[in-house]
Formats: structure tokens, C-alpha cells, sequence
């Protein structure tokens, strides 16, 4: 079972905006196993849903790959585009981004499937939750019945008939056969008389079972690869633990693999294998779940778990990390370690992007700081002050993670500009 | 008030949201269904500590810290304020209240005004409030020490509205001045507000006050505000945000160009502005990422040991409760279930809805795969109709049969819950068996099936095979069921196995760490439930 199913390497995605440049993911390398579940984790605005969104193929002008590979380990995939991509095929590994986009997105649905945040807003609130599973359904059906066929999943879908299903009911598109699958999805997700529940719409269900529904429909399409963007954020906690236990379940019975974006570190805790701390685009640090959490290196992951208020005991003071999440526009990304104006143990190296050094634990174990490879030194630290004193306290002029807006910070950028070049690319 | 009376006592508050109320309705002769979102909650707030209130959401927590504050009428119960009741204010004290008691909104985005510079907001309940305030009965004196000048020769005269800043007691507002000669004194820079100077004397004044020095026979200061009303308001608003973490020259600045975690940092310095006993913080971080919320969670501790303040801490984050409250209140469905002090509470929980919800969480550490967890199954009831008795019992794993019923405690569960699938009708008939394999005919099956099709039925709902005579009991219900007749199914049931749970809704007792469940209930403990296992 460590056959690897996806890698990705070197992977950049920018947002073209008004304002510049967004680096929203920069340089980021992933392994997944096949049946294994990855976690990635990080604040709001890291990167984080972006990069799952370009696993699947799902980033939309303004963004854009820009660079990076996403090799996709699927033989009969591998030996249908050889002919034609030679250069996208190595061994049973495809290329994802140099096949032409009609391949993509065959593989969206049977391959790759997604799970998204807020299941209240993922539902189309005019169509019954099991017709809507069920059209998934259909579209994967029509899709395996002629794999390399992309036309195929959307033929029936033009636009005359666009135009008629405001007046018909959509029902019509949907065979019997789907639905009896579509019910059989909702009961294999723990829905309870599926079958009368399948006929509802999505107002009449609660979030958790909502949530249960758009996993049935991901689950259409049988997918080897479940991304889960933020599936439990929306949920209570005794919803939260039904949702889990019950990913943990699929995921047993299926072998599915799954990749997890979160921004709950116990989450993370309770269903990773393998985690990725992801900082202003970048993951700073990778490895198992025992790296990331006993063994972590990179003062970020530190902060993340020293910022969890303890339930288990009555804590004295939180130790959070100071400052905000920074800005990810290009021209406001100095050449430096992305954290050290926030990092407690900046230090004169971090001046240089640094590269991923081997952490101390398992092989698997990767970090983003000059501490993997030397101790922190007092002598060597920046002077408190060094970024200007408005990064070090709470001041944040880059409120918007997304980076929709135009506020200059001159300070930090020039006072950085002589950091002598290192790793980015 | 003595210090162990409680500040805010809550008393059986009642919060209904009435639907189909409108003229319409009543028109059409529908009858207003009453959503109960809070249904006779009490407890105490005790000067100085942070009363955790925790739940899921919808079980009424933030209605609760609304109508604690008065922001929505009660239907019913008190809730005391300082020892006289808050929905009974009018004019001045309703004004002295609001005053006294300012709250913390969930959402940060939605809760500071687009338009009003960060200045504008967090001088509004100022100008409100018509701050700064002056009492006319206040009198003002300056206590007057000399370095290096006679006492003789000074004299000295304060305005009566120092008691602006300068807070009274016992009805004097006293001002510290200071003399000096200046060769004592050094250099003064002529632009600092409490520091004069005049031919040879340096006047100064301890307090945030204007000081004037004028040499004529004697020595002649001056201490007065010495500010705009605008002004001081402005200073305040100053002092504020740089005591709440953020950099004084922001004042111009707009909502949206700050951060989340700032802009709850503004929220915080405006319910801070009126010099408030009381706040009422709903969800304060839970729109924020975890390092900003530490951050917040920092400031929200510091300031309360800073001003004496007395918190209402309304979360759904059971680790931000534990962290921050001295006493928690756990709701479910518009009741209290248990409260107590937190080290208490998160270590020994009694009632199952607590230990359900402390199991829940996943634990930020690599033991969690491995951690034994018992999470509930199903979603919580609606407040429309909410269950008899315990409203936990439907999804109560630790639900108590009665007594002398011998099957175990995870089989009762299951038998609970098909029971509440009958009486809820929500059993659907079309899918049982093999395909075709029974008729239904207007959606009941014929007498000759009735028995094959309870058998298959039963498999369907329940998942553990039940003894000779409940399986019996169970079959013979769902017999009547496929004939279409439920109320006669829910009768056998109910007959068999009517839980003490249902009858009674368990009282809230009143010790150190009161729960409202039968299970610590004594007597029901001696006639039919087996101890808690514990």
C-alpha cells in the first residue's frame, strides 16, 4: 500500500488581480499514497483550499498554474494518452497539467471528487437532494460507458435542453437506474430512509446530513482521490464527530484516498496519516503526523499548536503567535523566510528564502527553516524592532487574506531588499 | 451588595420566537407555533468571574446573552442586575445600565459600521452616553505639594467638571499638583498638557489635566479639562485602542482595512469605552483563526483582571471555555443540563451531554487516533417540539430503562430510538424486504403479511437481536405498523418501555455543581435506574 497515487511538484498558483500578483501557492511539493489520508493544514489565507483546488483542477481566471507538475499514478489513463502525450507519460505516472483539458476533466468525478465547506451553499436549493446526487451519478455512468470519450458526460447536457429544464422537470434526465444508486449512496453515507429523504430538498435536511449528502455525491463517481476542502468548519461538534467517523468509515471500506484541508489541528490529529503545515503559500513543513506534531522544527507550527487552548488541562497563558497572516501579492513578498517577521527566532539566515531541509524525524519529515540545519542563536537574531514595529504588534495592513486590496507597505519591503537571494524561484 | 451576592442572577428566562404569528395567520386561524429557544434557564454571575455558556449551535446560548442584556424582550422569568431587575428599568437606570453592561458580537465583519472610521466607532457610545460626565455635588480640591517654593505663596483653584477625569470619592474629586522652582524642575516642554511654567515656578498636575501657572504677588495655578469635549473623546478612543492592541493612529482609518482578528479588537475597545461592569461576549474568536484568536483570548484576560470585569463567555468551543472560565454552563435545547467550575466540569462531567460533548472533540495530539470516543448519533430535535421530559433522551446513550427490563443498556438505546421513529411516523414501508416482495396496498401491507414484514422490519431498524420477549413485544408492534395502525404501535411501546426520561424533565438541583439529569436523581435512582456507571 505505499504505492504513491499523486505527486506533486513544484506546483504555483497565481491570482492575476488589479492589485498585482497573488502567489497564492508558491513551489509547493506533495506525495500521496493510495489509501492513505493527507492533511493539510494552515490559516486562513495560506494557500491552503487553493492548492487543493488545483489537485482537481478547479482554479478559474484570474488564477493560474503557473508551474509544477501533478503526476497521477493510473495506468489505463497512463496507456490512453501515451500515444498522443508522450512527454506527459512516465511509467504508469501522468502529467496532469500537460494533457489537454478535455482529459482533466474526464478524471474529475471518476478520479479526483470534492468535498466543499458550506454544504447549505453547495446545493442547488431548487432540485431534490437525490435527484442532484443522482445526476452525478448519471454523469459518471455516461462517462465509464465510453471512458475516453469526453463529449459523452456532456451531450445530453446542450443548451436547447438547458432551456427546456426551466420548464420540465430535470427529473427527466435522471434514469431510474441512478436514482436507485443515488439511494444507495445516501444510505451508505447513514442517511435514514434514504429513500423518502432522497425526494427532499436541501432545506429539510440539517447541516450534518447535508454534508452526509454532498459526500454521497462525491462518493458518485466511485473517485480514487477525495478532496475534503474543510468538510466538518460548518458543523457542531457531535456533527463533526459523526462526519469523521464516518470518512473514517468509507475510507475503510473503499481504500479511498483522501486529502484533507483544515484549519483544525485536532482534525488533522484525528484522521492524518501524513500532514502538511502550510504558511503564505508554502508548506513549511511535511511529514507524519508524529513529525509535524512531536518532532516539529519550524517556529510556526510551534506557535499553531502553542495557540490551541488545552482541553484536557485548565491552561495558564496561550503562547500565540503575534501579527496577522501576511500579504501573498507578489511585490509585497520580500525574498526572505515568508514567517520571520512574525517568527520568534528569526534569526540573520532567514534572511534568504530558505529551501526544505530533512527534518530530524522520519525520512518523510521536510521543513522550510534554517533551524533543521542549526541551533538558534541569540548572536545571531534580529533586533526586535528589525521589521518595523508595526509587524510586530498587532498592526496588519493586510486584512484581506486574498489580497483584494491595495495597501502598501513600504517598510517591511525595503528593509529586506538587500536579504541576498536565495531558493525562490 | 456584599461580595458573594451574585451581579447578574438569572431567573426561569423564557425566550419564545413565535411563527406563523402574523395577521395573516391568524386570519387564516392557524395557531402561532412557539419556537423555544430559551425555555427556563437560571443561574448566577458572580462579580469578577467568567461564567462559560456552551453548547451547539441553536440550543439558545447567544438568545440567552441577548436577553440577558435586554436586547430581546422575555417571555418570561427575570433576569437582576445589580440586585434590581432589568426588564423593570426605565429612562436613567435603563441608560445606567446599558452602560454598565456592553457585550462583544460574534461576527466581526458585520458588527463595526462600513462607513465610521474606527475613531467614530469607538467614540460613539461616548458620545451616547454624553461622556465625559459631570456631577454638579462633586466637589473639587487640589492637594497641593511644593519642592523648592514656599507653600505660602501658592494658591491654587480647580474647575468644577475635573471630576470629568478625575473619578470621586466619596464626593471629592482631589487633583495632585505639584510646585516646583525651576532649578528643581529642569527643562519643561512647553507642549505637554500637565506641566506650566512661569518665571522661575513649574506647576504641575499628577492627573490627565490642564495645569496654568501665572506669577503674580503669589504663585496662581489653574487646573481645568482644558480640552474639547470632541477631544477628550478622541483621547479616549486612543487610549483605548492602544490598550486593546492596536497602533494609536488609526483613528481615520476604515473597518475594512484591518483584519479579522483587529476588528474584534475594535468591538472590544467600544464595549470597553463606557467603563462597563459587565460584557457579554458572544462567540468573541470564533471567526477567527486560531493564532489571532490566542491573541484576543490573551487581551480578553488581561483586561478583566485590568478593569474588574465580570464576563458571560457564550462559545461553542469547549477548549476556549476551558481556558478562559472560572464556571461553565452547558445548554442543550433551551435548558441548562449542568453547571460547575470548569476544572470540575471538564474532568468529571456528569450529565451524558457533556461527557458526549467533551468525547467529541479531537484532541490536537497523535494519541487522538486511538482515543476511545463515544460521540452521539442523530441530530439535535427541534425547538418547535421538543421532546417530553429530558430533551437529551432521544439522543442519550445512557437513556435509563426501566427497571427490572433485562437487556442492556446499548440494546434500550436502539429500542429508544425505533420508539421515537414510531410515534414520529417516520418509518417508510416501501423499501422493506426483497424486492416486490410484499404488496402495499394504500401504503399498508395486507393482514396475512403483517407478521412476515415486521420480522423483516425489525431487522431493518434494529442491529442487535433482542431476548425471546422483547423481540416478541418489538414484532407485535411492527405487525401493527405494517396494518397501518402507529398509534396502536406507539401504545405497545410505550407500555413496554416508558423510560422515567420521558416522563419527568429532570430539575436542576441547587448545589455547587447542579445537573438536570435523572441518573443523579436519588429517588429515581433507588426505584428503577441502575447506578450510574461511573
Amino acid at each position: 500500500m505505499t504505492e504513491d497515487i499523486l505527486r506533486v511538484n513544484g506546483l504555483s498558483t497565481r491570482f492575476f488581480t488589479e492589485q498585482g500578483q497573488v502567489n497564492a501557492v508558491s513551489d509547493l511539493d506533495l506525495r500521496i499514497e493510495r489509501g492513505e489520508v493527507v492533511g493539510i493544514v494552515g490559516e486562513s489565507g495560506s494557500g491552503k483550499s487553493v492548492t487543493a483546488r488545483s489537485v482537481i483542477d478547479l482554479i478559474e481566471s484570474p488564477g493560474e498554474i503557473t508551474e509544477g507538475e501533478i503526476w497521477f499514478n493510473e495506468p489505463d489513463l497512463a496507456d490512453a494518452v501515451a500515444d498522443d502525450y508522450p512527454e506527459a507519460v512516465d511509467g504508469s505516472f501522468v502529467n496532469l497539467l500537460e494533457v489537454p483539458k478535455q482529459v482533466r476533466r474526464s478524471l474529475r468525478g471518476s478520479s479526483f471528487s470534492m468535498i466543499f465547506q458550506d454544504p447549505e451553499s453547495s446545493f442547488n436549493p431548487s432540485l431534490t437532494v437525490g435527484e442532484q446526487i443522482a445526476e452525478a451519478v448519471e454523469v459518471q455512468q455516461r462517462a465509464s460507458a465510453n471512458p475516453r470519450s469526453t463529449r459523452a458526460k456532456t451531450q445530453e447536457y446542450s443548451l436547447g435542453r438547458l432551456m427546456l429544464s426551466t420548464v420540465l422537470p430535470s427529473k427527466k434526465y435522471v434514469s431510474e437506474a441512478s436514482r436507485e444508486r443515488a439511494i444507495e449512496l445516501l444510505e451508505l453515507v447513514g442517511i435514514p430512509d434514504p429513500v423518502e429523504r432522497a425526494d427532499e430538498y436541501p432545506h429539510e435536511y440539517s447541516g450534518g446530513m447535508l454534508q452526509r449528502a454532498m459526500i454521497a455525491q462525491a462518493l458518485a463517481g466511485e473517485p480514487d482521490i477525495l478532496v475534503a476542502d474543510e468538510p466538518t468548519t460548518a458543523l457542531d461538534v457531535t456533527i463533526q464527530a459523526q462526519v469523521l467517523d464516518l470518512l473514517d468509515d468509507l475510507q475503510d471500506e473503499t481504500g479511498m484516498t483522501i486529502l484533507l484541508i483544515t484549519h483544525n489541528l485536532g482534525v488533522v490529529a484525528r484522521m492524518c496519516n501524513r500532514v502538511g503545515v502550510m504558511y503564505a503559500g508554502e508548506i513549511v513543513e511535511r511529514g507524519t503526523l508524529e513529525d509535524v506534531f512531536d518532532d516539529h522544527v519550524h517556529p510556526y507550527t510551534e506557535g499553531l499548536l502553542g495557540s490551541i487552548p488545552d482541553l484536557e488541562s485548565a491552561g495558564g497563558r496561550l503562547e500565540p503567535i503575534p501579527g496577522n497572516v501576511p500579504s501573498l501579492l507578489d511585490h509585497e513578498m520580500p525574498d526572505r523566510c515568508y514567517f520571520a517577521d512574525r517568527c520568534p527566532k528569526a534569526m540573520e539566515d532567514c534572511l534568504s528564502h530558505p529551501p526544505e531541509y530533512e527534518g530530524r524525524g522520519t525520512d518523510e519529515h521536510e521543513v522550510r527553516c534554517v533551524l533543521a540545519t542549526q541551533e538558534y542563536s541569540e548572536a545571531r537574531a534580529l533586533s526586535a524592532d528589525y521589521f518595523g514595529k508595526d509587524d510586530r504588534t498587532a498592526v496588519d495592513k493586510h486584512a484581506d487574506p486574498d489580497g483584494f486590496e491595495d495597501d502598501v507597505q513600504p517598510e517591511r519591503a525595503e528593509s529586506t531588499v538587500e536579504g541576498s537571494g536565495g531558493e525562490r524561484r | 451588595m456584599s461580595a458573594d451576592d451574585p451581579l447578574v442572577r438569572v431567573d426561569g428566562l423564557e425566550k419564545y420566537f413565535w411563527e406563523n404569528d402574523s395577521v395573516l395567520d391568524r386570519l387564516l386561524g392557524d395557531d402561532p407555533v412557539p419556537v423555544r429557544a430559551v425555555d427556563g434557564v437560571s443561574f448566577d454571575i458572580r462579580p469578577g468571574e467568567t461564567l462559560g455558556l456552551v453548547g451547539e449551535s441553536g440550543c439558545g446560548k447567544s438568545t440567552t446573552g441577548e436577553t440577558v442584556l435586554r436586547l430581546q424582550e422575555p417571555t418570561d422569568g427575570d433576569v437582576a442586575f445589580d440586585g434590581s431587575s432589568v426588564y423593570d428599568l426605565e429612562g436613567k437606570s435603563l441608560t445606567e445600565f446599558r452602560r454598565n453592561a456592553q457585550v462583544v458580537f460574534q461576527d466581526p465583519f458585520s458588527s463595526l459600521d462600513p462607513r465610521m472610521t474606527i475613531g467614530g466607532i469607538v467614540t460613539q457610545p461616548l458620545e451616547i452616553h454624553d461622556w465625559p460626565w459631570t456631577d454638579a455635588d462633586v466637589e473639587s480640591r487640589a492637594e497641593l505639594r511644593t519642592d523648592g517654593i514656599s507653600a505660602d505663596i501658592v494658591s491654587v483653584t480647580v474647575d468644577d467638571d475635573v471630576d470629568k477625569l478625575v473619578s470621586p470619592v466619596d464626593g471629592v474629586a482631589t487633583v495632585h499638583v505639584t510646585v516646583r522652582s525651576s532649578d528643581v524642575a529642569g527643562d519643561v516642554d512647553p507642549d505637554e498638557r500637565g506641566i506650566a511654567e512661569a518665571e522661575g515656578a513649574v506647576a504641575e498636575v499628577a492627573e490627565d489635566l490642564s495645569i496654568d501657572v501665572e506669577r503674580g504677588d503669589g504663585i496662581e495655578v489653574h487646573v481645568s479639562v482644558g480640552r474639547s469635549t470632541k477631544q477628550l473623546r478622541l483621547d479616549r478612543a486612543r487610549d483605548l485602542l492602544e490598550r486593546v492592541g492596536l497602533s494609536v493612529d488609526q483613528l481615520d482609518r476604515y473597518p475594512h482595512e484591518f483584519s479579522g482578528g483587529q476588528r474584534q479588537r475594535i468591538g472590544i475597545a467600544r464595549a470597553l469605552a463606557l467603563e462597563p461592569e459587565f460584557m457579554v461576549l458572544d462567540e468573541p474568536t470564533s471567526a477567527l483563526d486560531v493564532s489571532v484568536q490566542a491573541q484576543v483570548l490573551n487581551l480578553l484576560n488581561d483586561l478583566q483582571t485590568e478593569f474588574d470585569l465580570t464576563y458571560l463567555l457564550i462559545s461553542h468551543d469547549l477548549s476556549v471555555i476551558r481556558h478562559v472560565c472560572d464556571r461553565v454552563a452547558v445548554m442543550y435545547l433551551g435548558e441548562i443540563v449542568e453547571i460547575g467550575p470548569v476544572d470540575e466540569l471538564f474532568e468529571d462531567p456528569k450529565h451524558p451531554y457533556t461527557r458526549a460533548l467533551l468525547d467529541s472533540v479531537p484532541r490536537a495530539s497523535t494519541d487522538e487516533r486511538d482515543r476511545e470516543r463515544e460521540t452521539l448519533s442523530g441530530d439535535v430535535p427541534s425547538p418547535r417540539d421538543p421532546p417530553s421530559g429530558c430533551r437529551f433522551r432521544t439522543r442519550c446513550p445512557k437513556v435509563i430503562p426501566p427497571a427490572d427490563l433485562e437487556i442492556d443498556q446499548e440494546t434500550f438505546r436502539e429500542l429508544m430510538t425505533l420508539r421515537e421513529r414510531v410515534e414520529s411516523r417516520d418509518i417508510s414501508l416501501e423499501t422493506v424486504g426483497d424486492e416486490d416482495e410484499f404488496d402495499l396496498e394504500g401504503g399498508t401491507v395486507v393482514a396475512a403479511d403483517a407478521d412476515a414484514f415486521a420480522r423483516a422490519l425489525k431487522g431493518r431498524l434494529l442491529e442487535t437481536e433482542l431476548p425471546p420477549r422483547h423481540d416478541e413485544i418489538v414484532e407485535d408492534a411492527l405487525a401493527s405498523v405494517a396494518v397501518g395502525d402507529w398509534e396502536e404501535a406507539t401504545e405497545r411501546l410505550r407500555e413496554e418501555y416508558e423510560s422515567v426520561c420521558e416522563r419527568q424533565n429532570p430539575a436542576l438541583e441547587a448545589d455547587d455543581h447542579p445537573v438536570a439529569c435523572h441518573l443523579y436523581d436519588e429517588e429515581a435512582g433507588r426505584r428503577e435506574a441502575p447506578a450510574p456507571e461511573r
